[in-house]
């Protein structure tokens, strides 16, 4: 499969990897948190992502944070010994950021595109506080990635399953907040799209490959 | 029709007059100059609105008085176009958004002044309500820019217990939630869908807050949150519409 690529048409379609250029950029970029040209139109509307970017590179990028969220939940969330709701939370969340994968990967062959394979990851936490703190930061972060990425979506089927996630994601959000005495909207009234270098500030250093 | 809380702002014409501007100014910015609403008007343009968009066919149903009729053929050509022009179908869905967050609004402000909350809790439903007024001033400027704004409801809730109310929210907040989901896919512009988004998730933040209040699963739909169709959610909040 090939994409347009609005740097330089021809590389559009060179395939690394059995990827797009474009989708092996979004991953290089996801390890390594460089910049991938993303100029937004308005505050508002937040372009994540450059124009040009194609539903399986944005569900890629997203695929990429759900491995994120599983490998915390499950095995950080595990490695670090959580008790009471804490434990009960994120061995739900864990489960249902799984699922996420479990879709998006579906998602992405179904449209015939390459999912992206599961990074290796490492997160900076070593007990229950600092776990549900990232947990926290996490599930924001999440939030505002799809829903700045969510606009540039073409196709309207895949922009319901971005919506049925980011939903979960801010009930996730949410409980982490109730559960630790944070704040439930940290964004006020208006959840904030992230830009993806945004994302990327947050998300990228605990890449690791 | 009395303002239960402060949401002022021009006062919108006649729902048929609404309907037909709506198709011909679609794309641009419209400065609203009416005359002041009496309540039949308002109501007659609240049910022009409900009767547009309260059957899943999309066409006007005739149920209801005779004056919701005549609105609801001038609705019935709006509706039928809503998913064609994308101005006055974007409309539909704000002003739809907008009464649905009038209503929320009204409820918090109710429910503040009830005396039944104190302290966290207390703090936790005002904030919630403070942030949906501010969703009804952001989504009235938008259906602002792009015709005219749908009449504030008045609501009418239920307000017995502190147990009884809280149910009572989160049901509001789960549907809520459920209802920006269903209109995600028919948003034409995407500086409102970016908008829409934006309010969906604090709803969805409501929600799961109001849930674990009343140990509940923050997640009641597992993995994949429910979209909820206009005229379910209609149907739904009629009960709490005077």
């Amino acid at each position: 499969m090939t994409h347009p690529d609005p740097v330089s048409p021809e590389l559009g379609a060179v395939e690394v990897h059995g990827m797009t250029r474009s989708s092996f950029i979004l991953k290089g970029a996801l390890a390594t948190g460089a910049l991938y040209g993303a100029g937004a139109i308005s505050p508002f509307v937040g372009n994540a992502l450059a124009t040009g970017t194609s539903d399986v590179d944005i569900l890629n990028f997203a695929l990429t944070l759900e491995y994120l969220e599983t490998d915390f939940y499950r095995s950080k969330g595990k490695s670090v010994g959580l008790s009471g709701q804490a434990k009960s939370l994120a061995t739900l969340f864990g489960d249902e950021e799984s699922d996420h994968v479990a879709a998006l990967t579906k998602a992405i062959t179904g449209l015939g595109g390459t999912p992206v394979k599961k990074p290796t990851f490492a997160f900076p936490v070593t007990n229950q506080a600092s776990f549900l703190k990232l947990a926290y930061e996490l599930e924001n972060v999440g939030v505002g990635a799809y829903n700045g990425a969510a606009p540039s979506i073409s196709d309207k089927a895949i922009l319901g399953a971005a919506g049925s996630i980011v939903q979960v994601e801010a009930r996730h959000a949410a409980s982490i907040a109730v559960l630790t005495e944070r704040s439930i909207t940290p964004n006020g009234a208006f959840d904030k799209p992230l830009t993806m270098k945004q994302v990327l500030a947050k998300a990228g250093p605990l890449i690791k490959k | 029709m009395t303002d239960t809380t402060s949401h002022d702002g021009p006062q919108q014409p006649g729902a048929v007059e609404q309907l037909a501007r709506d198709d011909v100014e679609r794309k641009r910015f419209l400065k609203i100059a009416g005359k002041r609403m009496g309540t039949g008007a308002a109501a007659a343009s609240l049910a022009a609105f409900i009767a547009a968009c309260g059957s899943s066919s999309g066409s006007s149903s005739s149920t209801g008085s005779a004056t919701a009729s005549s609105s609801a053929a001038a609705a019935g050509t709006s509706s039928g176009s809503m998913s064609s022009s994308s101005g006055s179908g974007d409309l539909a869905i704000v002003n739809y958004a907008l009464t649905l967050e009038y209503l929320e609004s009204q409820f918090y402000a109710k429910v503040v002044k009830s005396g039944l909350f104190h302290g966290k809790d207390l703090a936790v439903l005002k904030r919630f309500g403070a942030e949906e007024s501010q969703h009804v001033v952001a989504l009235k400027k938008v259906a602002m820019s792009l015709g005219t704004p749908v009449a504030e409801p008045t609501g009418k809730f239920p307000i017995t217990s502190a147990a009884q109310v809280t149910a009572l929210a989160a049901t509001v907040e789960n549907l809520g939630a459920a209802a920006y989901l269903g209109q995600a896919g028919n948003i034409h512009s995407k500086e409102i869908l970016a908008a829409a988004l934006s309010i969906h998730s604090i709803e969805a933040r409501h929600a799961a807050t109001l849930n674990l209040l009343l140990k509940k699963s923050p997640t009641p739909n597992g993995a994949f949150a429910k979209p909820a169709s206009m005229s379910t959610v209609l149907a739904a909040v009629k009960p709490f519409i005077a």
